[in-house]
């Protein structure tokens, strides 16, 4: 098999650019999405009347449904109720909607492990109850809940791979693209990965890291 | 009440179209299910070896489908492997090799967690008995391990169900690409008809969808106390 090299480096600044878009839609998806999961999940461990019941639906719908549909019914159906977004506005929204769930089942069952002995401690030595919040339960299970909320980056970052199909030029549609007109597709595909591997494997490094790095809770344990 | 949008599924054989997508569809993840529950098995079994070389083959093929999306998995064998190979495969015969493979690593690990979620006795037990490996895991190991396998595998297949919503995307006629279908040839009698078909297919997967996870999750606190 002859490789075009050619090719390889007049496609490297679009793939540049197109990673860049990727890389910029996951970040804002994934900050929404930690905002949401917050949220959500103190409303699910406190048991906010009425809020409860309508994050658990946002929960089951979310989570129960796939993505693409998700952004299709965004990105062609709302328009036709007079709700009209951008393409990056409803990948990020799709994107959010989506991740929301899964970081707030990832923060729920976090705080769900901060255990009893804890909280009794905490109030014991009189801390308040926003203290207690602030300084035990939320620390803890931010720590337990770690090694899912890395996985859910991961996986949100992944997803944007289906942002092709409402027209957004990230590295997938961008190769799909490229084999269309120049039917290079061995080269196309090799940066596809390439291009996957160099912004997944070192966000996986610093996500490690980090959950290393956050490991209150394993101390008393 | 003409033209009132919701009509427009059940208008002429709408209805009866997105229906037969959502069989491809289905098709689609039954299959794969089915063919990536038994090569996770062998997989999974394959994985409680010491052999480094097997490990780390292993290691590689779940780290790959790990870490590449399913779509660019789908478009490296539709575009690439069919241009490498000289063949033409039909999008239909790529989804269900793609997730196969991938199901076949996500449950390979399932399989892994659960055979090594076990107490050790019950390996010596079964060893000091004069089981022989066959024996030991036909008898001993399996049956226990599968128990703590079900969760995760409906987790799985909801997982897969969910994903082959992306077949579209390489142009295999499912319930999203009838849907599709549906709005172009009623874009002018009814403008309104993208809302309320993707609203009927995101109810779709969510009533195939939501039963599956809560018994995934019902068995997992069930069968954890």
């Amino acid at each position: 098999m002859n490789i075009d090299w050619n090719f390889i480096v007049t496609s490297l600044p679009l793939y540049e650019k197109a990673a860049y878009l990727t890389l910029k839609l996951a970040f804002v998806g994934i900050i929404i999405s930690l905002v949401i999961g917050i949220l959500c999940s103190i409303i699910l461990y406190f048991k906010v009347k009425v809020m409860h019941s309508i994050v658990q639906a946002y929960i089951e719908l979310s989570r129960n449904t796939p993505l693409l549909v998700q952004i299709f019914f965004l990105y062609f159906g709302l328009p036709k109720l007079g709700i009209k977004m951008s393409e990056s506005t409803c990948a990020i929204i799709g994107l959010a909607f989506l991740g929301g769930s899964y970081m707030a089942e990832a923060f729920r069952s976090g705080l769900e492990a901060v255990s009893k002995l804890q909280i009794e401690s905490g109030i014991s030595i009189g801390l308040s109850k926003n203290q207690l919040i602030r300084y035990v339960i939320i620390p803890q299970a931010f720590s337990i809940s770690m090694p899912s909320l890395s996985a859910n980056c991961i996986f949100l970052l992944k997803e944007t791979s289906i942002l092709g199909a409402i027209s957004i030029v990230d590295v997938t549609n961008l190769t799909k693209d490229l084999i269309g007109m120049y039917y290079r597709t061995f080269e196309s595909l090799t940066m596809l990965v390439a291009v996957y591997l160099i912004m997944i494997l070192p966000l996986s490094f610093i996500l490690s890291w980090l959950e290393r790095k956050v490991r209150y809770a394993e101390f008393g344990n | 009440m003409q033209n009132s949008g919701i009509d427009v599924i059940f208008q002429g054989k709408n209805f009866q179209r997105l229906f037969e997508g959502l069989f491809i569809t289905a098709e689609i993840a039954f299959i794969s299910i089915i063919i990536g529950s038994v090569l996770g098995i062998i997989i999974g079994l394959s994985r409680t070896t010491e052999s480094k070389a097997v490990l780390f083959i292993n290691r590689v093929y779940l780290e790959a489908f790990r870490i590449i999306p399913t779509l660019v998995w789908l478009f490296i064998f539709y575009f690439g492997v069919t241009t490498a190979l000289n063949i033409s495969l039909s999008g239909e015969i790529v989804s269900i090799i793609v997730f196969s493979l991938w199901g076949g690593a996500e449950m390979g690990d399932i399989v892994r967690g659960a055979l090594q979620s076990l107490p050790k006795h019950q390996i010596e037990s079964g060893k000091a008995l004069g089981l022989n490996y066959f024996k030991l895991y036909r008898y001993v190991l399996i049956p226990q391990a599968i128990r703590r396998m079900i969760p995760g595998t409906i987790n799985l297949a909801t997982r897969m169900i969910k994903t082959t919503s992306l077949v579209v995307l390489i142009g295999v006629i499912d319930v999203v690409k009838i849907g599709q279908q549906i709005i172009e040839s009623s874009r002018f009698e009814l403008p309104t008809a993208s809302f309320w078909v993707y609203g009927f297919i995101f109810f779709l997967y969510f009533i195939i969808c939501y039963p599956l996870s809560k018994i995934s999750k019902s068995l997992e606190t069930k069968w954890n106390n």
